[in-house]
């Protein structure tokens, strides 16, 4: 991502409203991505927990929305100080920003750009949720939201893409956010769940996915957002690169679905459906960070190897005995480290940037940065990650009880459940005072 | 009077009830049910987790007739409810003392 800011009196450039209107549409499709998630998310776990699923990423849109206004964006995107963090007091509640005022050399409001990054902020705490299900604390995980943006998401995106951030410095590649956002995920929800533990019942009870349709529709509308979410992240669309991004993204999720489906035919004797959903969104997340410097073919390639390293790397949690619920770690981590690496082998130096990989004639150089940024946002996210929720764990307990937990977070957390199977309809309103009837009737009288 | 009772595939449903019609039995009592025989259940796979899932959907049919028909009507009903294949189910009888039709208050075999 081009970064620095221009403003138009200043350098005497344009508005571009051809760019302005696809960076608008993008961040409304990557926007799209969260309900998309949730959805997605929800339909995996067992009826008595869906809600609670839902609004384990839907309560995200509300946290990191406020907070990335009061000082995210000034954190992840402001001026940076010693390639760590940014900050400009200018962009604290988004205030000092003019109308006028331009991102970079795209000819895009600042306020767009800031929109834009905001939508990933939204969705990346909201992948860790994942790994998560059936068992938290709703309050505890919306403080964990809210500390972990702060301290882990808007560092990193800063490292990642900052002007001045070191992994930008270093030459890392992450076009659209494998390692800000999937691997930083990943690795959150592997620190999160070693404080958080199993699932009451984990390898004993069967926990079926509840629904296949609404993982179905939640993987086909992140397909659907992911094309804002890549292609928009080259901010502009004057130079064709954003069109690269959008081609490889469609072809590395369709290789990765067949990928994924093929792995589990020969292994399980079945294409299913939930292997064909989780297909496509470990070829989403692989191609992420590189479908600005791979060819259609590299990305059949990327989208190929991820799905079936994803498919067997699903399997591990129940090898190593940690409750990776719905595979955060392996469809997302796994995902964004084999997107990232594979930069190494196809970067073909002739799109978003010059770095060639290996079977392009680069050598190794640029796979070594590729595994400095995964290595480092790795360690660094699973750390924090891992001593933010033993914090929260401490002072106020992450997990619900044990007869909560076993009757259904959804009536524990939220007082609903997601269905009404009773045909009756169930049983009288407990509210004092005359029935809703009576309250009516009286009005009309009157 | 004898009780039959058929535990078949659901989709057999169809060729049972038609053949009980052209038997000659006036009506029968159908419910969803679940259960397994020798058969077991079948397995699914989520992810490359697999789940035995035990209990499998089959169709409960009840009808009560004469003595006399109970013995011919079993086969009527296996010979509709066949598929050769493993999980087709079981058809048994047993004896009923009494039944009333609640409408008229017909008792016997005339309230059949």
């Amino acid at each position: 991502m081009p970064p620095g800011i221009l403003t138009l009196a200043a350098d005497k450039v344009t508005l571009s409203p051809a760019n302005t209107g696809f960076m608008l549409i993008s961040s409304a499709l990557v926007m799209v991505m969260t309900p998309a998630l949730a959805f997605f998310y929800g339909g995996m776990v067992r009826v008595k927990s869906v809600l609670n699923m839902l609004m384990m990423s839907f309560i995200s849109l509300g946290i990191v929305t406020i907070l990335w206004v009061l000082y995210g964006f000034g954190l992840a995107f402001g001026t940076d100080k010693g390639s760590l963090i940014g900050w400009d007091g200018h962009f604290a509640g988004l205030s000092g920003i003019g109308l006028t005022q331009l991102w970079g050399t795209t000819n895009i409001p600042i306020y767009v750009f800031a929109v834009f990054q905001l939508m990933f902020a939204v969705i990346t705490p909201a992948l860790i949720s994942g790994a998560l299900a059936d068992r938290v604390k709703f309050t505890a995980w919306a403080l964990f939201i809210a500390l972990w943006v702060t301290v882990v998401y808007f560092p990193v995106a800063h490292w990642v893409w900052g002007d001045g951030g070191w992994l930008f410095k270093l030459g890392v590649i992450d076009f659209a956010g494998g390692t800000a956002v999937h691997i930083n995920a990943g690795a959150a929800a592997l620190g999160a769940i070693l404080v958080v533990g199993k699932r009451i019942g984990f390898k004993k009870d069967p926990m079926r996915p509840h629904s296949l349709p609404l993982v179905m529709l939640g993987a086909g509308l992140l397909w659907f957002g992911w094309f804002g979410f890549n292609a928009g992240s080259w901010l502009n669309n004057d130079d064709g690169v954003a069109a690269v991004a959008f081609v490889n993204t469609q072809v590395a999720t369709a290789a990765a679905m067949l990928g994924w489906l093929a792995y589990e035919k020969l292994r399980h004797g079945s294409f299913t459906t939930l292997g064909a959903a989780s297909g496509a969104v470990a070829g989403l997340v692989a191609i992420t960070p590189a479908c600005g410097c791979v060819s259609p073919l590299g990305a059949i390639a990327v989208g190929v190897i991820a799905g079936v390293l994803c498919a067997m790397a699903v399997g591990l949690k129940y090898k190593f005995g940690y409750d990776d619920s719905l595979d955060v770690i392996g469809v997302h981590l796994v995902g964004g480290v084999t997107g990232s690496l594979l930069i190494g082998l196809f970067a073909t130096g002739g799109v978003q940037s010059t770095a060639k990989g290996v079977f392009y004639g680069g050598g190794w150089d640029q796979m070594g940065k590729q595994a400095v940024g995964v290595v480092s946002v790795l360690l660094y996210s699973l750390v924090v990650s891992f001593i933010l929720a033993k914090a929260i764990d401490l002072v106020m307990g992450f997990r619900i009880g044990a007869d909560e937990e076993i009757a259904g977070i959804d009536q524990a957390a939220h007082a609903e459940t997601a269905y009404d199977f009773t045909g009756a309809g169930g049983g009288a309103m407990a509210r004092k005072g005359p029935a809703l009837g009576e309250t009516l009737t009286k009005k009309v009288d009157a | 009077m004898k009780l039959i009772t058929a535990v078949i595939k659901p989709h057999r449903l169809d060729e049972v009830k038609d053949a009980l019609q052209s038997f000659g039995v006036h009506g029968l009592t159908v419910t969803e049910a679940s259960g397994y025989g020798r058969q077991r259940g079948h397995t699914e796979v989520y992810r490359g987790a697999e789940y035995t899932v035990d209990l499998v959907p089959k169709i409960r049919i009840e009808v009560l007739v004469e003595d006399a028909d109970a013995h011919e009507l079993l086969d009527v009903i296996v010979k509709a409810a066949r598929t050769g294949k493993i999980g087709d189910g079981k058809v048994w009888s047993v004896p009923v003392d009494d039944a009333v039709r609640v409408r008229t208050g017909e008792r016997g075999p005339d309230a059949l």
